[in-house]
C-alpha cells in the first residue's frame, strides 16, 4: 500500500522544509551559548516546535512528495503523521522537563542534542533508501548516548551511557553489515527497487537472507524487541528520568516507524521468510516485559519493563501488514507516548518530592496531590488498556489486527500480558489511593507540601484529558494515515 | 433519544459533583437520581404507548472505520433493567449519607449508573463491551477507597477476575465481528447473523469464552470465588451496587449477547451451563447454612439465587426467561434491602457475627417488621415477589428437565432454613444477651433508614400480589427471542 504511493511520488520535487527546519532549530540552540540568548531559548524552541507542527499540517494535502535528490526520502502521510506526533511529544516533553534543563550547566548542548535526535527521528519516518536508514539511526542514537550520560557525577548514568554506546554501536554495525549484504544481493539501496527485485527478478537468495537477518537484529535492538532488549532496562533506568522519557517515547517510536517502513516498503514480499522469526520475538517480548515488570519494586524499573512489553504490541503491525496497520502503529504510538510521558513525569515529580522511587513513594498521593494522582491513574489505566481511555482502543486495534490475520495464539498471549500488566500497574494505583503517607518519610519531610508549578499542573492535566478524549473519539487518529 | 438522556444525565451530573464539596453533594446526587427515576418512568409510559417508538432508539456513527456505532435502544427486557437500576440508585444513595470525601463517592456512583444504563441499552457489541468495562472502574474505586479490612488485595482479585472474563468476551466478539460481511459491523443484528452462520465448533468456543465472562460477573459456580470476600469487604453501597445491579449485567448478557449470538454453541453447551448453575445453588446454600457472619450469609445466598436465575434463563423457554427477568428485578430489591439491614446491624452493634446478637425485636420493633418482610421475599414466601419469580423459574426448569427442577428447588428450601435461622438468632430470643460492646441500646430505625426500607418492603408485597405489569412488559421481547432462536436451531 505504501509502496504504491511511493511510485507516484517522484513526480514533483520540493525543498526539504521539515528537515531544514528542525536542523535549523538545533543549530540555533547551539548558537545560543555563543551569542548569549540562552534565556530566550526555551521560548524559541517551543515556538519552533509549534512551527514544525504547522508546517506538517500545511504540507498534508501535498503529500506524498520526494525530498533530498532522487528519492532518498519521501514525505507521505505516514511521515507527516509521525512528525506531528514527534513534535507534539517533544513539545510536551520540553514543557514538562524544564527542571532537567534548568539544573544542567551546559544547557544549550542538551537542547541541541535533543533536537538533533529529532532530526534523526524525522529521517527515520521518511527514508526510502537504506543509506538514509543508517544515517537516521545514527543521528538519532548518538545524541542519546550523550544525553544518557549527561549526569556526570552519577555512576548509574555513566553506566547507562557506556552500555548504550557499546551495545548501540554493536547493533549499528550489524545493521550496516546487513545493509551491505542486501546491497550485494540486490545491487541497490533503494527500498522500492529492492521490493521489485525480490518480487520479480532473480537475485542471490542466501546473501539476501543473511543480510535480512542482520538487519532484523539491528532494528530489533533499536526497537528493544526481545531477545535484543537486554540493554533497555539498564539504560532507561540509569539515565536521568527526564531523558528516559524522551528515549521511551520519541526514540522508541522512531525505531518502530523505521522498522515498519522497512518491511512495508521493501521486504514485505519475503514475509514467509521472516514471519515466524518476528512472531517469536513479539511473543517473547510480551512475556519478558510483563514478567520482569511484575518482579520490580522500583517503579521506574517497572515502567521501563512495561515499556519493553509495549514494544511487543507496537511490533504487531510489523507482523500483520494490511491496509490499517500503519494506522494501528500510529494510534498505538500516540497513546503509548502520552501515557509514558505522563507516568514517567509523575514518577520524576514524586521522586523529587520524596527522594524515593519505590511503590511506597506513591502512598497517599491521592491525598497529598489529587491532580498528580489523577494524572497517574489515567496514564496507568491507559497503559493497562482499560476502556474508555485511549490505551484500550490502541490495544483493541492491535488485537483485531492480529486476529484478522488469524494469530489467535499471539492474541491470547497479548491478553495474558495485559492481565499481568494490570497487576503491576495497579500496585501503584492502590498505593496512591489507600495508604496515607510513605512510610519511609521522616515527619519533617512529610509536612513539606507537595505543590506543583502552574506549568506542570496545566500541561499534565490537559495531556491526561487528551488521553481520555482520544479514547472517546478515536476515529480521527485511527484513520489519519490512510483515509 | 430517551436512552441518550438516560445514559448521559447521570454522567454529566457526576462530573459536575467533582467541583462541588461538602454536604450539598449528597442532596444533589439524590435529586439527580430521582430525576433519572422519573425519566425511566416516562420511558415506561412511552413504551406502553408504542413499543416501537423512535424515541426509544438512538444511533450515531462513533468509529465508522471499525463499523462501531453509538446505538442504544430500549425494549421490554432493557426497560426492566433500566427501571431496576434507576429505582435502586435513589435507595442506595439515601443509605449512604455519611461517607468521607462525598464528592468523589457520588461522582463514582453516578459514573457507575451511567455505565450500567449503557450496558442495559447498548445494541452495538463494541459499545456494550466499553460500557461493561467502564462500569468496573468506578466500582473498583468505590470498593478500594471506602472498603473494609484487607480491601486492596480482595478488590484487586475481583478486578483481575472480571477483567480476565471480559477480555475473553472481547476476543469472542472480535472473532464474530471479523465474520460479518462487507466492511464489518458491530451492530447486534449483524453479529447475530454472522454468529449463527459459524460452524458448531466455532460457536462452541465463542459460547464458552463469553459464558465465562458472564459467569464470573454473576457469579456462577465455579467462578464465584471472588464474590463472598468482595461482598464482605466492600462498603455497603458497593455491595448493593454489585449484588443489586451489577450481577444482572451477567444475566442480561446471557439473554441478549450470548444465546442468540451463537445458538448452536448454546445448544451444545447449554446443558453443562445449567448443571453448573444448579450445582452452584446447592453448594452456596449449604455454605450459607454454616455462616456465622450475616453479610457473608447474604453473599452466599445471593450465589444460590443467581444460580437459579441463570439456570432458568439457560432453559430458554417462556417461563424460564420470564421468571429469570422477574426474579432479576425482585432479587435486586431484596438483596439491597438485606445488605442495608446488615449495615444497620453492624453499624449499631459493631459486629456482624450473628451469635453475638439476639433479641433485637424487643428494642426495635419497626426494624424487625421490615426485616421480616424482606426476608420473606428472599425465601420466596407466597404473596411476595420472590415467590412469583422462583415459581416461574422452577416451572421453566421443570419443563426442561424435572430432575434439575428437583435440585433447583433446594434454593427455596435451604433458603428458608438459613434465613429463618438467622432471623431467629438475630432478632428473637432473650434480649440483653448482647456480647458485642455498644449493643446495649439498639435504636430503632431513623427516618432516612425507614425511607430506604419502606419502598423496598412495599414493592416486595405489591409485586408479589400483582406481578403482571412487569411480566407483560417483558413478554413480547421474550417471545421474539424465542421465535428467532427456534428458527436458527434446526
Amino acid at each position: 500500500m505504501l509502496a504504491a504511493r511511493h511510485c507516484a511520488s517522484h513526480s514533483h520535487e520540493v525543498i526539504m522544509k521539515e528537515l531544514l527546519f528542525i536542523s535549523g532549530l538545533s543549530v540555533l540552540a547551539l548558537l545560543a551559548e555563543i551569542f548569549n540568548f540562552k534565556r530566550f531559548l526555551p521560548f524559541l524552541i517551543i515556538l519552533g516546535l509549534s512551527g514544525l507542527f504547522g508546517i506538517c499540517i500545511l504540507d498534508w494535502n501535498q503529500a506524498p512528495f520526494s525530498i533530498f535528490g532522487t528519492g532518498m526520502m519521501v514525505v507521505d502521510h505516514f511521515t507527516l503523521a509521525f512528525t506531528l506526533l514527534f513534535s507534539f511529544i517533544t513539545l510536551l516533553w520540553f514543557l514538562t522537563a524544564q527542571d532537567y534543563f534548568q539544573e544542567e550547566t551546559s544547557l544549550t548542548d542538551h537542547y541541541a542534542l535533543a533536537l538533533f535526535a529529532l532530526v534523526g527521528g524525522f529521517i527515520l519516518v521518511s527514508y526510502t533508501n537504506l543509506a538514509m536508514l543508517f544515517l537516521g539511526i545514527e543521528i538519532l542514537s548518538i545524541p542519546m548516548y550523550v544525553l544518557a550520560g549527561s549526569r556526570k557525577d552519577d555512576l548509574l548514568s555513566n553506566e547507562a551511557a557506556f552500555k548504550y554506546f557499546l551495545m548501540g554501536a554493536f547493533a549499528s554495525s550489524f545493521l550496516l553489515f546487513g545493509i551491505a549484504l542486501v546491497y550485494g544481493a540486490t545491487g541497490t539501496f533503494d527500498l522500492k527497487e529492492i521490493h521489485d527485485k525480490i518480487t520479480n527478478s532473480p537475485f542471490s537468495q542466501n546473501l539476501f537472507f543473511a543480510g535480512l537477518v542482520l538487519i532484523f537484529v539491528g532494528m530489533s535492538f533499536k526497537a528493544s524487541l526481545a531477545p535484543f532488549h537486554f540493554w533497555a532496562p539498564d539504560v532507561y533506568f540509569g539515565s536521568p528520568t527526564l531523558i528516559t522519557i524522551f528515549m521511551a517515547t520519541v526514540v522508541k517510536i522512531s525505531a518502530f516507524a523505521a522498522f515498519f517502513r522497512l518491511l512495508s516498503l521493501a521486504f514485505f514480499p519475503m514475509e514467509s521468510f521472516y514471519i515466524d522469526l518476528l512472531w517469536g520475538m513479539i511473543a517473547l517480548t510480551l512475556l519478558v516485559g510483563n514478567l520482569f515488570a511484575v518482579a520490580q519494586t522500583n517503579v521506574k524499573r517497572m515502567l521501563v519493563f512495561s515499556s519493553v512489553s509495549h514494544a511487543g504490541f507496537l511490533a504487531i503491525p510489523l507482523l500483520c501488514q494490511s491496509e490499517s496497520s500503519g494506522n494501528a502503529l500510529f494510534y498505538y504510538s500516540l497513546v503509548y507516548s502520552i501515557a509514558s510521558l505522563l507516568s514517567f513525569t509523575v514518577l520524576y515529580l514524586v521522586d523529587k518530592n520524596t527522594g524515593l522511587q519505590n511503590t511506597d513513594a506513591f502512598s497517599g498521593l491521592a491525598k497529598r496531590n489529587p491532580l498528580l494522582a489523577f494524572v497517574m491513574s489515567v496514564s496507568l489505566l491507559s497503559l493497562a488498556g482499560i476502556p474508555p481511555i485511549g490505551g484500550f482502543f490502541a490495544k483493541y486495534f492491535m488485537l483485531s489486527l492480529a486476529l484478522s490475520k488469524n494469530y489467535l495464539g499471539l492474541t491470547l498471549l497479548a491478553i495474558l500480558g495485559s492481565l499481568i500488566g494490570v497487576y503491576y500497574y495497579f500496585k501503584v494505583l492502590i498505593a496512591m489511593y489507600t495508604n496515607t503517607k510513605p512510610q519511609a518519610l521522616t515527619p519533617e519531610q512529610n509536612v513539606q507540601p507537595f505543590t506543583l508549578s502552574y506549568l506542570h499542573s496545566i500541561v499534565l492535566f490537559f495531556s491526561a484529558l487528551f488521553l481520555i478524549l482520544i479514547g472517546i473519539f478515536p476515529e480521527t487518529f485511527m484513520t489519519i494515515i490512510s483515509e | 433519544m430517551i436512552p441518550i438522556f438516560l445514559i448521559f444525565f447521570p454522567l454529566i451530573c457526576g462530573l459536575l459533583f467533582l467541583f462541588l464539596s461538602g454536604e450539598k453533594v449528597k442532596h444533589l446526587a439524590l435529586i439527580s437520581s430521582l430525576i433519572s427515576l422519573i425519566l425511566s418512568a416516562y420511558t415506561w409510559i412511552q413504551f406502553n404507548n408504542s413499543p416501537e417508538s423512535v424515541l426509544l432508539k438512538a444511533d450515531y456513527a462513533w468509529i465508522p472505520s471499525f463499523g462501531v456505532h453509538f446505538s442504544v435502544a430500549v425494549d421490554g427486557i432493557s426497560l426492566l433493567l433500566v427501571l431496576l437500576t434507576n429505582l435502586l440508585f435513589p435507595l442506595i444513595l439515601l443509605s449512604s449519607f455519611n461517607k468521607s470525601y462525598p464528592q468523589y463517592f457520588y461522582t463514582l456512583t453516578m459514573l457507575m449508573q451511567s455505565a450500567l444504563l449503557g450496558v442495559f441499552t447498548a445494541t452495538d457489541g463494541f459499545l456494550f463491551y466499553v460500557f461493561w468495562e467502564s462500569a468496573l472502574i468506578p466500582i473498583y474505586f468505590i470498593c478500594l477507597l471506602w472498603g473494609g479490612e484487607n480491601r486492596a488485595k480482595i478488590t484487586f482479585k475481583f478486578f483481575a477476575y472480571t477483567l480476565f472474563g471480559s477480555l475473553l468476551m472481547l476476543i469472542a466478539f472480535i472473532a464474530v465481528y471479523l465474520k460479518t460481511p462487507g466492511t464489518h459491523s458491530f451492530s447486534i443484528n449483524a453479529l447475530y447473523q454472522a454468529g449463527s452462520l459459524l460452524s458448531v465448533t466455532e460457536q462452541s468456543w465463542i459460547f464458552l469464552a463469553i459464558f465465562v465472562a458472564f459467569a464470573i460477573k454473576m457469579p456462577i459456580f465455579p467462578f464465584h470465588t471472588w464474590q463472598p470476600n468482595t461482598y464482605t469487604t466492600a462498603p455497603t453501597q458497593g455491595t448493593m451496587l454489585l449484588a443489586g445491579i451489577m450481577l444482572k449485567m451477567g444475566a442480561y448478557g446471557l439473554i441478549r449477547w450470548l444465546i442468540p449470538l451463537v445458538p448452536l454453541g448454546f445448544q451444545k453447551w447449554g446443558f453443562t451451563a445449567i448443571v453448573l448453575s444448579v450445582i452452584g445453588i446447592i453448594y452456596a446454600s449449604c455454605l450459607a447454612l454454616v455462616q456465622k457472619d450475616f453479610k457473608r450469609l447474604i453473599a452466599y445466598s445471593s450465589i444460590a439465587h443467581v444460580g437459579l436465575i441463570s439456570a432458568g434463563i439457560l432453559c430458554f423457554n417462556l417461563q424460564g426467561l420470564q421468571g429469570g427477568l422477574f426474579q432479576m428485578f425482585s432479587h435486586g430489591l431484596i438483596i439491597v434491602g438485606l445488605f442495608f439491614i446488615g449495615d444497620i446491624l453492624s453499624s449499631r452493634t459493631g459486629t456482624q457475627t450473628m451469635t453475638e446478637l439476639g433479641g433485637i425485636v424487643n428494642h426495635a420493633p419497626e426494624f424487625s417488621k421490615w426485616f421480616l418482610i424482606i426476608l420473606l421475599g428472599s425465601i420466596a414466601f407466597p404473596l411476595t415477589n420472590g415467590f412469583v419469580g422462583e415459581f416461574l423459574l422452577l416451572n421453566g426448569l421443570y419443563q426442561y428437565k424435572p430432575l434439575l427442577c428437583f435440585f433447583g428447588g433446594f434454593t427455596v428450601i435451604l433458603g428458608a432454613v438459613y434465613m429463618l435461622k438467622s432471623y431467629q438468632t438475630l432478632m428473637l430470643g432473650e434480649s440483653n444477651i448482647y456480647k458485642a460492646a455498644g449493643a446495649q441500646n439498639f435504636k430503632d430505625l431513623t427516618r432516612t433508614e425507614t425511607a430506604v426500607l419502606l419502598p423496598i418492603a412495599i414493592l416486595i408485597l405489591i409485586l408479589g400480589v400483582y406481578p403482571s405489569p412487569l411480566l407483560k412488559m417483558t413478554e413480547p421481547s421474550v417471545q421474539l427471542l424465542l421465535q428467532n432462536l427456534k428458527m436458527s436451531i434446526p
